[in-house]
């Protein structure tokens, strides 16, 4: 009868009570900070329960450093494309033999390697990943399927409206000869030669640049066993004082674009963007939260009203580029063609009403705990901690940048957020383009 | 090993639950056995416009996400042609949330019009910016109709066509949600920072009294088996000429499965793969090709599919991946391909299983699928295969008369 009582009792219109995000003490677990004998820097993180890994090692060897268009990203997918003793096949079937992913990725700064394995065969691959930064080969055959392949690729995502956008807005943002600009035309692949990449990669892999991540449930020697392999190469730590390329950034002068792209298309891809300045800056992690009520979630302004609302849109956001030396506030959506104008139209309406009207406490509030809940989700699991870190040390910023960012979610007004919004929000200052 | 408790209530909701209190979240899933096979042929993707509409407000209250983010959560579904999922991970303090917002949806929807014509429109611009403003994406609707003749995975999840999606109206929407929607029909699994007893109390207080519904009983028609090679020619502004194959395989809880799994392995998955090595490394014929299957729980398809070096012509390409399946189909794989197929199956059940919302997820699965415990006998299953079941499971599958295939040619 109890039980029956308190049924018939239940108020569904009521919301259970909640603990508040303000309360929550969010902590990244530390690493820990091991030196090879060549001064090579191991940040080490030894979390969870699995008996699985990652190793990523980071390399100053993005676009930013090459003086070929394309050298750095065929470089590094090239890596485990042929070693003097071992040929690609070999190579590729001797990581999935033991169950392991060797991932490489280009960025404009860096260029990675990183290998997902299980602990008990981690000792069989680490001295493979060694032969690939101090022995690659990148035979001629290879490199010339990789043209060809990439040349098919690029026509194929040419063909895509939201492809072709992302790479036209960085150009107007930062010109097209910056390296967060530039990018690939078919005819670009013709120029790769081996000696370019062999050149490149001495440079900046063998005798490079490098840091190494190592995050999981960690096995007691992995540092032992990073030693053995890493320890006695010709990679070297970050050197103090020497700071990375900061090419000029000119912005196009021109700030509206219309790009006819595919006579069949039945979607616009929308870009709306400005500069902005990058994390070292006072306000980055300020317009995060401002962000986040603007487009940063499906609970946000821009959501609420362009997919919610009108129905024009799959989805809306806005985010902060993940850039080191300059960042942008970017909005992007895939709208209908004839809906393009009016959700353009929506966007700047919204960038409106941050700059005149004060965010209310209920939004406000909804959007720090939707940010704490999303940090307490993502420091959950040894890679996801690992890969905080990583953003944190490649951007020459330490702990405290994480501390500060929960404070300013926990503590920042409504009167902060409008000068904010006043400050970078206004219309005249972005880029906008629509390619159909 | 992935422990669970699992009991039912009175109106027939199934409950599992997975303790693990190294995380501070939490992880309620809720899985609702319907997906598109269970729609009605002339009126396809109906499943999956549905799972729009549980977001557009339930009877008590009217927005869904203002307080799941209050509580620091986020939430997210997807809908398949087996099932529909939904899954909140919020911080395990606010989970009573996650009860009360799962529980009034499920109790009853508000049923709005305006919620119905903003997410048609949402769907339809879903539609083009997946099927039809991509190149080739067209070519699933094309190749599920040309594998399937009686069983409704001849559809694809968002419909057949636009026009289905634009003329749902609200007593279909009403009819939908009180035939699928009700406790007998869906799986509750709660995952993370949280006790047994927690969930049992929650489970009784916010669904307990929610009425159980007529348990719904499938039955789709079952695909015939195949008899004769099929082929599809199609001609299309895309830039490069792309081959598509595929062959009926065993159903989900079939040992075949295990079998067929395996063999997408040595055929298409990674640079060491024979389709890789053979097709794009030495005979430089494709710039890029895979094999997978569809791993529906119906019996699926195995896929090849690739794209063509310009100047290769169709039939010559379409010839050597007959002649790979035929090495294949001749003598056994050698012990170091299987061990290799083997340990990567391994790797990839220990890194999905590392996130607590995709153990969650796999609960639910598995408990739809009928044995909640096949979560933990996965590995064993794929370790026992045999090079000589691989053999002859290549045999029946790759037989040219159970062929699909489709020619996709670039309209220049």
């Amino acid at each position: 009868m109890g039980v029956q009582t308190i049924k018939s009792i239940l108020d569904r219109t009521i919301a259970p009570p909640i603990k508040d995000a303000i309360e929550f003490d969010l902590t990244l677990p530390p690493y820990r900070r091991h030196v090879l004998s060549n001064g090579i820097e191991v940040y080490a993180i030894d979390l969870g329960n699995v008996e699985a890994m990652m190793v990523t090692w980071i390399f100053y060897a993005g676009n930013s450093f090459e003086k070929k268009k394309g050298v750095a990203a065929a470089v590094n997918s090239l890596l485990k494309n042929g070693t003097s003793k071992r040929k690609a096949f070999d190579i590729n079937e001797h990581f999935e033999y033991y169950g392991a992913y060797l991932n490489r990725a280009a960025h404009h700064e860096t260029a990675e390697m990183t290998l997902h394995c299980l602990n008990k065969h981690v000792g069989e691959l680490l001295p493979v990943v060694a032969e690939l930064v101090t022995d690659s080969v990148f035979p001629v055959e290879e490199l010339d399927i990789y043209k060809k392949n990439a040349q098919q690729r690029l026509q194929v995502s040419l063909k895509k409206s939201d492809f072709v956008a992302t790479r036209l807005i960085d150009a107007y943002l930062y010109g097209p000869e910056h390296p967060y600009g530039r990018y690939m035309q078919l005819e670009d692949y013709q120029q790769l030669e081996r000696e370019d990449l062999l050149a490149f990669y001495h440079q900046y892999y063998q005798e490079g640049t490098c840091r190494i991540l190592v995050a999981g449930k960690l096995p007691e020697d992995i540092i032992p066993r990073l030693e053995a392999s890493f320890g006695s190469l010709t990679i070297h730590a970050p050197q103090k004082g020497v700071s990375l390329p900061a090419p000029a950034i000119i912005p196009a002068a021109e700030k509206r674009y219309q790009i006819a792209n595919d006579p069949n298309g039945v979607q616009g891809s929308i870009r709306i963007a400005r500069n902005f300045p990058n994390r070292h800056h006072p306000d980055f992690q300020r317009v995060q939260v401002l962000n986040n009520v603007f487009g940063g979630f499906f609970g946000s302004r821009l959501m609420a009203n362009i997919r919610e609302d009108k129905g024009y849109t799959y989805g809306i956001y806005s985010y902060l580029v993940n850039n080191m030396q300059e960042s942008a506030l970017m909005i992007s959506t895939e709208a209908g063609k004839e809906v393009c104008a009016p959700a353009i139209t929506e966007v700047y309406k919204e960038m409106d009403l941050l700059r005149e009207e004060l965010i209310d406490e209920e939004e406000l509030q909804m959007a720090r705990n939707f940010a704490i809940g999303t940090i307490l989700g993502d420091l959950d699991g040894p890679f996801q901690v690992a890969s905080r870190w990583k953003n944190i040390l490649l951007n020459g910023l330490d702990g405290d940048y994480f501390k500060e960012g929960v404070r300013i979610i926990k503590t920042i007004g409504p009167e902060e957020l409008r000068e904010l919004a006043r400050k970078y929000l206004r219309p005249e200052e972005f880029f906008e383009l629509v390619v159909v | 090993m992935i422990k669970y408790d699992r009991f039912e209530l009175a109106n027939g909701l199934r409950v599992l639950v997975h303790e693990d209190a190294s995380t501070p979240m939490v992880v309620v899933n809720v899985l609702y056995d319907v997906g598109a096979r269970d729609e009605d042929p002339k009126r396809t993707g109906f499943a999956h416009l549905f799972e729009h509409l549980m977001f557009g407000g339930s009877v008590h209250i009217e927005d869904f996400e203002t307080p799941l983010q209050l509580a620091g959560g986020e939430n997210n579904a997807y809908t398949t042609n087996d099932f529909t999922n939904y899954y909140i991970q919020l911080p395990a303090e606010n989970i009573e949330t996650a009860f009360w917002l799962e529980s009034d949806r499920m109790l009853s929807l508000a049923f709005s019009e305006k919620s119905l014509e903003v997410q048609r429109k949402v769907v339809m611009e879903e539609f083009k910016e997946h099927y039809i403003n991509k190149p080739y994406g067209d070519v699933w609707f094309k190749m599920r109709e040309l594998a399937y003749k009686q069983h409704p995975y001849r559809w694809m999840t968002i419909g057949s066509k636009l026009s289905h999606i634009e003329e749902a109206k609200l007593e279909d929407v009403k009819e939908f949600f009180f035939k699928y929607y009700r406790p007998a029909n869906a799986i509750l699994v709660v995952a993370g920072k949280v006790t047994t007893d927690q969930v049992r109390a929650l489970a009784e207080k916010w669904f307990g009294d929610i009425p159980s519904g007529v348990k719904y009983v499938r039955r789709l028609p079952n695909e015939p088996k195949q008899h004769e090679a099929r082929k599809l020619t199609v001609k299309a502004p895309v830039p490069l000429d792309a081959l598509y194959k595929c062959y009926p395989m065993a159903a989900r809880v079939d040992p075949g499965y295990y079998v067929a799994d395996l063999l997408t392995e040595v055929l298409g998955s990674g640079a060491s793969s024979r389709l890789h090595q053979s097709l794009i490394k030495e005979k430089k014929l494709f710039s890029q090709i895979e094999c997978y299957h569809t791993g529906s729980n119906d019996p699926g398809l195995v896929v090849i599919e690739g794209k063509l070096i310009k100047g290769v012509s169709m039939e010559a390409a379409d010839q050597a991946v007959e002649e790979e399946l035929e090495k294949l189909k001749a003598a056994p794989i050698a012990e170091k391909e299987l061990t290799k197929v083997k340990n990567k199956t391994e790797s990839a059940i220990v890194f999905e299983d590392m996130s607590v919302m995709n153990r969650a997820n796999s609960l639910a699965i598995y408990e739809l699928l009928g044995d909640v415990n096949m979560m933990n006998t996965e590995l064993q299953k794929y370790q026992a295969v045999t090079a000589d079941e691989m053999l002859e499971a290549s045999r029946s599958i790759f037989d040219p008369l159970n062929s699909n295939t489709l020619y996709y040619y670039s309209e220049k």
